[in-house]
């Protein structure tokens, strides 16, 4: 048989750090911290091998590496950078600017959580800090989701009728440091995909110099910022028409929400990121244990595809959703709060509550998701959730 | 041949008239001025402070060149990304290969907040020119204490009172500090000698690499002096030795201005009313900590120099 060069073992990683070397970025900002650095460091290693003619600006903080990106942008080239956690939440600030400036920056995030106590591993506390940022924010499964969330990113953010910077999230160490296999396009299928990004307006045009970030007062902020916003709202016909596209050179397709087992659920699970598949595992045990249940995974998570996740749970008699973070103080996590904010302007709204797990890289089994299902489906019969919030995986008993 | 005001003149305005900057601003001023010694394109950037806040009033800008503010404390790094991008399009061929990247803040954006992107960027050997405009303290946000505040200055959040002489540490040496990234240029400047200020930024943009140039910019709403008597007052501190002259260039320290006559400090702080309590003290202690300690930096300067001082001895505390 003949052997498949386009198959590929990769690390979640790798398959970020191909993508970025494939989209040839002109500027790359990078900083180390876990579990993002291995993706720079295979970067790197592109750069100086000669694989990518990147200009690599080794910055001193994530906050530089945002800045400079975002200067890089204002300048008319394309630019990325990658982080994790800390680093992202050090970014914050910047994550805002880049935003309302509309520059098209792409960056990777692995996830990880944010402490205090420090942890490494992985939650999405550090995603879910930026969701009000004004990014769009794609979500991988797996290191073949990161790596294609990362070529689409490229042109998503760089469509002229989106400009707005997108953020490809995978889960630390459980994505980004497994080998997976994956199907990946050669340099320059990706390269004919993405195009080069050479805009008109920009800090390079001397001819018609432009300012980039005035001081904008009450009289015209409040407009500004509504513009912004609808880019936002109007972004998904964009991201569709980029992802029919990549379908077409890749034959992968990619919708804001996938739905597994779904058609006939009565429970539905509701999960980001790389949980779905073990998710999947136990939907299909309790499926042959008779129980009707289904999942929905949210790869878009901005903007929330809040027509889409309410029409696929207006039917289901009870639906769980899973956050891998707390909004501390919100009756539920920040998942939950789009899920439950969509099923309102749908309808219908079925019980629903929120379990949280995986705190911190605590790990969810199989069997975990199966106890979920079981209590989701009691749900189901009763109409009552025990409880807003219930926590999976704790040491010793809930209750 | 030294540089004439009659070239200066004919170089375009690249900040307009009509900012807001206040009557007697000497940070726009020296902006200006540097702007007026660029002969190629560049790209301006600023930290956030008064020259943002100033020249960029939205619909209006002042700016004839492209320009942009990110953040307050992150200067260094915008100009970090810009000057990447202006290589790769330079390589390509799409703009200019001299084109270059200016970056202003205020002392605040440097002394501060933004001392680890500077010292980043610089580190990392960025080809760009970084200008620091030093009115010692953050005017925009109403005068309070920097790093770069001087010893005694009564600012909003170091005031004088019963119990303070206002600010009790003296200012870090920020050039020094620049000094120790071993790039090729650093220099002090001082916006009322233009043609020492025009021609230290002509220097910095032809190095490859990394260019620091810190101007003192009096500003008479947090100084507290007559808002026409700034370039004096500029004058002044160079006189006295508080803000001496001076450049590093490749490694070469060299002395840009040594006064033949070297009026004492305390005729200098005399005039600006930030300082006014020290001279209804009667302890006359503060002004000769002020006066020795500019004497023992201007010695150490002169030393570095290779120079001995020309005004009879070191003035002393009136």
């Amino acid at each position: 048989m003949k052997r498949d060069s386009s198959r590929v073992a990769l690390t979640g990683n790798e398959a970020g750090a191909l993508a970025m070397k494939q989209v040839r970025p002109d500027v790359v900002a990078g900083y180390p911290i876990t579990p993002q650095t291995e993706l720079m460091q295979q970067f790197a290693k592109y750069v100086a091998d000669g694989d990518v003619a990147t200009d690599l600006v080794l910055v001193e903080s994530e906050h530089s590496a945002m800045s400079a990106v975002i200067g890089a942008s204002a300048t008319g080239v394309r630019a990325m950078t990658a982080t994790s956690a800390n680093g992202l939440a050090l970014m914050w600030e910047m994550l805002y600017i880049a935003a309302g400036y509309r520059l098209p920056i792409s960056t990777m995030l692995v996830s990880r959580s944010l402490g205090g106590p420090i942890n490494i591993h992985c939650d999405h506390s550090d995603a879910m800090g930026m969701r009000d940022t004004g990014w769009i924010m794609l979500f991988a499964e797996t290191a073949q989701e990161a790596y294609d969330n990362g070529i689409m990113a490229t042109r998503i953010a760089e469509h002229d009728s989106v400009r707005t910077p997108v953020m490809t999230v995978q889960d630390g160490f459980i994505t980004s440091h497994t080998t997976q296999v994956l199907s990946v396009l050669t340099d320059d299928q990706v390269t004919r995909f993405v195009g080069v990004y050479r805009p008109e307006r920009s800090l390079s045009n001397f001819e018609q110099p432009m300012t980039y970030g005035s001081i904008v007062l009450p009289d015209y902020y409040m407009d500004i910022k509504r513009q912004q916003a609808d880019a936002m709202v109007n972004a998904p016909r964009f991201i569709d028409q980029v992802s029919e596209e990549y379908a077409e050179l890749s034959g992968r397709r990619y919708d804001p929400i996938e739905l597994y087992r779904m058609d006939d659920a009565q429970v539905a699970l509701v999960v980001l990121g790389s949980a779905a598949g073990t998710a999947k595992d136990a939907i299909d045990i309790m499926r042959e244990r008779g129980v009707a249940v289904g999942l929905l995974k949210v790869r878009m998570f901005r903007p929330f595809p809040h027509v889409e996740v309410a029409e696929a749970l207006s039917r289901t008699r009870a639906i769980c959703v899973m956050d891998r973070s707390l909004a501390m103080g919100a009756p539920m996590g920040a998942l939950a709060q789009d899920v439950a904010t969509s099923l309102v302007t749908g309808r219908r709204v079925p019980p629903m509550y929120n379990a949280v797990y995986g705190l911190g890289g605590r790990d969810i089994t199989i069997e975990d998701f199966q106890g979920v299902i079981e209590e989701a489906a009691e749900v189901a019969v009763t109409g009552a959730p025990k409880a807003a919030v219930r926590y999976v995986g704790l040491r010793g008993n809930e209750e | 041949m030294a540089l004439k005001l009659r070239e200066l003149t004919q170089t375009p305005e690249l900040i307009a008239c009509g900012h807001r900057a206040c009557a007697g601003c000497l940070g726009v001023n020296a902006v200006r001025q540097v702007l007026h010694a660029v002969d190629r394109p560049v790209v301006t950037t600023s930290a956030t402070g008064c020259l943002e806040v100033t020249t960029t009033i939205y619909p209006y800008t002042a700016w004839e060149t492209p320009f942009i503010h990110s953040a307050f404390e992150n200067v260094a790094a915008t100009a970090s990304g810009i000057e990447a991008a202006l290589k790769v399009l330079g390589d390509e061929g799409s703009i200019p290969k001299k084109a270059k990247t200016i970056a202003f803040a205020g002392d605040g954006g440097t002394y501060d907040i933004g001392l680890q992107a500077l010292s980043g960027a610089l580190e990392r050997g960025h080809d760009f020119l970084y200008v620091c405009y030093n009115n010692e303290a953050y005017m925009n946000t109403g005068i309070q204490r920097s790093g770069a505040t001087p010893y005694g200055a009564s600012t909003t959040t170091s005031p004088a009172g019963r119990a303070s002489l206002g600010k009790t540490q003296r200012p870090k040496n920020l050039t020094d500090i620049v000094v120790a990234h071993n790039i090729p240029y650093v220099a002090q400047a001082s916006p009322h000698n233009w043609r020492d200020l025009a021609t230290k930024v002509k220097k910095a943009m032809d190095k490859e690499g990394p260019a620091f140039i810190n101007i003192l910019a009096p500003c008479h709403r947090g100084w507290r002096y007559p808002m026409e008597e700034g370039i004096s007052i500029s004058k002044m501190a160079v006189d006295t030795c508080v803000w001496p002259l001076f450049e590093v260039d490749e490694g070469e320290w060299k002395l840009s201005y040594n006064p033949r006559k070297k009026p004492a400090v305390a005729d200098w702080l005399k005039r600006q009313r930030r300082f006014e309590h020290l001279f209804k003290s009667d302890d006359p202690a503060p002004l000769e900590t002020i006066q020795q300690a500019v004497d023992a930096d201007w010695l150490r300067l002169l030393g570095r120099c290779g120079e001995a001082p020309k005004a009879d001895g070191n003035a002393t505390a009136a």
